[in-house]
């Protein structure tokens, strides 16, 4: 049974093995944080809140260094999307469920939110304008390349994360084929690793996008500085 | 007979094609890691910025294997080609 054939229907829409396992990870992830929020303490914290802050704040540093001063602004997106595809990446250890990211019309999906918000996040803080002006920079001739790499970085995307974990459950299940029982288990400690190491890069290079369209005014204002010095 | 040609050429290239789709990135790999640990070694207190820049640079070459391996996944398993043949 393949990650897309649907397993039940819901009147014209099939709900495949990857939708079901897409809710159960969301379903996951809003029951620990709702119970983690429920008792917060300023004095003594718990030991799961302070785990929780743990990750919030190196989240928030590892925004800050990419990004400086727009951690506030960002902070919901992109630790949205490094808790979600790290869950959805580990979710494939678990015997008989299938990583939702293994399906490229998952990863498809994440990129394309990321494609929209860059445009979402450089049009709210520098206006429609001043947004579109960048295509335009430093020479209109670039235009078509602007809109190539927006386009070919998008399904790089989408492509990366589907293809690696992909890969990693099909050669999972090839090494039990051809070897048995427990012998692919240093391959799933390798899927451990590649599946936070491939959140990681995800939402580190959907960082890089939306800073490089924040940083649009910043660095249009200091070329113009540089060319007549004051 | 036609078919047995194809399945042939089809194996050879897609076993061709993975190793080089490794080799080459495994080699501009390697070269960026040389690299990191040449400017960290002369620049310790860089290591933030370096680690995540080599991070990047590492899943943009690792996404050309990627992209090797999902070709070669298509010659072997679902070659759009096949239906001329077999018509």
């Amino acid at each position: 049974m393949g990650p897309s054939s649907p397993l039940l229907h819901l009147g014209p829409i099939g709900i495949t093995a990857t939708v079901a396992t897409t809710w159960g990870v969301m379903l996951v992830l809003t029951l620990v944080a709702v119970l983690i929020t429920r008792r917060l303490r300023v004095e003594s914290p718990g030991l799961l809140q302070s785990a929780a802050e743990g990750i919030v704040l190196t989240i928030r540093k590892a925004i800050d260094d990419v990004v400086p001063d727009r951690s506030t602004q960002l902070l919901p997106f992109v630790g949205t999307l490094w808790l979600f595809i790290a869950a959805a990446n580990l979710a494939g250890v678990v015997p008989g469920v299938q990583s939702p990211t293994g399906d490229l019309s998952t990863t498809s999906a994440l990129a394309l939110i990321v494609f929209l918000s860059v445009h979402w996040f450089g049009i709210r803080t520098d206006g429609l304008r001043g947004y579109l002006r960048h295509y335009l920079s430093p020479s209109p001739i670039l235009l078509p390349f602007h809109l190539i790499s927006e386009l070919t970085r998008t399904v790089a995307l989408a492509m990366r994360l589907f293809g690696n974990i992909m890969s990693l459950e099909m050669a999972a299940l090839l090494v039990l084929l051809v070897a048995g029982f427990l012998v692919p288990v240093p391959l799933l400690m390798l899927h451990i690793v590649e599946a936070l190491v491939q959140a990681y890069i995800f939402g580190m290079l959907a960082l890089v996008y939306i800073g490089g369209a924040l940083q649009v005014r910043e660095s249009s204002v200091e070329s113009q500085q540089g060319d007549n010095p004051s | 007979m036609n078919l047995s040609w194809i399945v042939l050429a089809s194996t050879v290239v897609a076993a061709l094609a993975i190793a080089l789709g490794t080799v080459l990135p495994a080699l501009a790999m390697g070269k960026a890691i040389a690299q990191a640990l040449d400017s960290l070694a002369r620049q310790p207190e860089a290591e933030r910025s370096i680690t995540r820049t080599l991070f990047i640079g590492l899943a943009m070459i690792e996404s050309l294997a990627i992209y090797t391996l999902v070709i070669v996944l298509i010659i072997l398993f679902r070659n759009p080609l096949l239906e001329y043949v077999l018509k």
